[in-house]
This record gives C-alpha cells, sequence and structure tokens, in this order.
C-alpha cells in the first residue's frame, strides 16, 4: 500500500496547468542557442537550405522546453511563474527541498516553427517510496509534459524523472 | 569507422561506427550563456556561493536543456541537415562544471528501416568531463535520428502515420 499523501495520489494521471506559452517562437532565440552550443547546423542559419529541407524556418528540435520558460519578471506578477510546476508542487507537497533531474526523454513530432503559439500541459505519471540516494533520502517521480501548436498538432513530449530529497546532516 | 558528415544517408552508416568526438573546454560563460538561451534563470546555472551552498557542487554546472542542445549539434554535425530528431534520452549522472573538458562520444547501435520506409539509426551517445585528468561520466543519450534511405529521401518532409519517432 502507498505512502503517499491522497493529494498525491489524486495529481497521479491528472493533466495540469494547461498554458499556452507566453510569447510566440522566434528566430532570435534560435540563433541564441546554437550559439551557445557553437551548432552551425545550416538548417537555422541559411533560408535556402530551410527551404529546401524543411519548406522554411524551423526551430531547434530541443528547444522545445525554453517556450514555456517563463519570463523572470512581468509586471502585476506577484510569485515566481515557476516551469514545470508539478515538480515544485511536489517538492512542497513532499518537504523535500531539494530536487535533481536524472532522466529526461523527448519525442519529436512535428516541428516548430517561428511564430508557432505553442500550448503544454503536464501529466504526473508516477511517485516512488522513499529512497536513500547518496544525495538523501527522498522520492523519484515521473512527469509528462505535453506540446501542441495552434493548429493542435502534436510538436513533442517530454518525460522528466525528477528525484526530490532531504540533503542529510 | 567514422563516416563523413554532411548528408548522411542510411547506407553510409552501420553498426558499431562512431560518431566523430567533440571536444569542448566549458568555462563559466558556457555554462551561464547556457542557462540563458534556455531562459533558465535558477541560480545554481550562474551564483557560485548558491551552487556550493544549496546543491553541495563545487561551481554552477551546465543544465539539462543546454545538454540537450550540446547532444544536438554533436549529432547533426554528423548527420548534416538532413538528419531529424526522432528521440532522445538522458541520464545525467555528473555535472559539467567550468574548467572541466567535456567530451562527446557516440557509437552506432542500430540501423534499421521502419514499415513506412523511414531509415533510423540509434545512437548511445556519452557526455564525459574531464577534471585535471580525472574523467567522469556526466550524461548519456540514447538518441533516434532519422536519415535519408538515399539521396533525394527527405525525413523532414514525413507527417502523420509516415513519421514513427
Amino acid at each position: 500500500m502507498s505512502d503517499l499523501p491522497a493529494e498525491i495520489l489524486e495529481m497521479v494521471g491528472s493533466v495540469r496547468y494547461e498554458e499556452e506559452g507566453e510569447f510566440p517562437v522566434e528566430r532570435g532565440y534560435v540563433w541564441t542557442s546554437c550559439a551557445s552550443v557553437e551548432n552551425a547546423n545550416p538548417l537555422f542559419w541559411d533560408d535556402t537550405v530551410a527551404a529546401e529541407v524543411t519548406d522554411g524556418p524551423i526551430a531547434c528540435p530541443t528547444m522545445l522546453s525554453l517556450w514555456f520558460r517563463p519570463h523572470h519578471w512581468a509586471p502585476g506578477r506577484t510569485e515566481a511563474h515557476l516551469p514545470l510546476k508539478v515538480h515544485f508542487d511536489l517538492k512542497e507537497a513532499l518537504g523535500l527541498p531539494e530536487a535533481v533531474m536524472t532522466d529526461n526523454e523527448i519525442v519529436f513530432h512535428t516541428p516548430v516553427r517561428p511564430g508557432d503559439r505553442l500550448r503544454t500541459r503536464q501529466v504526473l505519471r508516477s511517485v516512488s517510496e522513499e529512497k536513500q540516494t547518496k544525495l538523501g533520502v527522498g522520492r523519484f517521480w515521473v512527469i509528462d509534459v505535453e506540446y501542441e501548436n495552434q493548429d493542435g498538432e502534436q510538436v513533442g513530449v517530454e518525460s522528466y524523472t525528477g528525484f526530490g530529497y532531504r540533503r542529510e546532516g | 569507422m567514422a563516416v563523413t558528415r554532411t548528408d548522411l544517408v542510411l547506407a553510409d552508416v552501420a553498426v558499431g561506427d562512431t560518431v566523430p568526438e567533440l571536444r569542448y573546454d566549458v568555462t563559466a560563460t558556457t555554462v551561464i550563456l547556457g542557462a540563458l538561451a534556455t531562459r533558465d534563470s535558477r541560480p545554481m546555472h550562474h551564483d557560485r556561493d548558491f551552487a556550493q551552498r544549496r546543491n553541495g557542487v563545487r561551481d554552477v554546472f551546465m543544465n539539462t536543456p543546454n545538454q540537450a542542445a550540446w547532444f544536438e549539434r554533436f549529432l547533426t554535425d554528423w548527420t548534416g541537415p538532413y538528419g531529424r530528431l526522432g528521440r532522445m534520452r538522458f541520464r545525467m549522472r555528473d555535472s559539467v562544471f567550468p574548467g572541466d573538458e567535456m567530451v562527446m562520444r557516440g557509437t552506432v547501435t542500430d540501423v534499421a528501416t521502419d514499415e513506412a520506409g523511414c531509415g533510423w539509426v540509434e545512437v548511445d551517445v556519452t557526455m564525459l568531463a574531464i577534471t585535471e585528468g580525472e574523467e567522469r561520466v556526466a550524461t548519456t543519450c540514447r538518441a533516434r535520428v532519422a536519415v535519408p534511405v538515399e539521396a533525394g529521401d527527405n525525413p523532414w518532409q514525413r507527417r502523420g502515420d509516415a513519421w514513427r519517432p
């Protein structure tokens, strides 16, 4: 029998935090991302190649999550807008102040293009029993983040495995 | 045997092939630019005091979305622009810090054509961090990448049921 609080058990499998990104997909971030890893793929730098290969510019597939990273500050906002909110809900509800991500799977579908308005939603898939690791005592959890574009096409799904824990000592 | 990078097609690839190695000297700028590029303002990626005090590590460290961008760059340097990522699974084992030399190596573990006619290559990639000669496995990644079955084929044109990542 699970030792998880009822509020956590209710979260498993339920869709949370459906939202639209705060800004449309834009090429400036694509170039910033490429520059950060010195990615010279002509798909992102040469419009002729982009037209030939992908019918026009696209965003780097691995940029999927950044379109939902909230602005660090916004007018009128009184509390931090956290990405992957389910992860932070779990930390708080389970009293686990520290957390790391241990596994991350991304499945890529329809390419993301400049100007797209993407939507996302989060689904908690599982929470483990308490475990002892070298970081401390805590729990592993798996959260799926689903992404779609303004036409309802799925553009990707990310699965995150997190470990929330208390440091020892 | 390593294969050349641009416009890779399925016939160029065999199980056991290696992807050309990538070596990179990581600095604080690498880590912080990576965090900035992924809109990640969490302090452990730009504030050494915070990273040491709260995370118990020696310095700021590279975040996961930026590592994903490094894996993408490593793979598409090899495939060329027709290479289309289908799936990536990472396991974070250790951190990459300023002062480390980051080394990325990949080995082809499967080559196949699916029922829709799409050519797929599976690659196991390891991101190593070398600190003063000591080598650590930072992150491993299993990637599934579509490449053209032959010249003229284009995985990016696949949609709906023709795209099975």
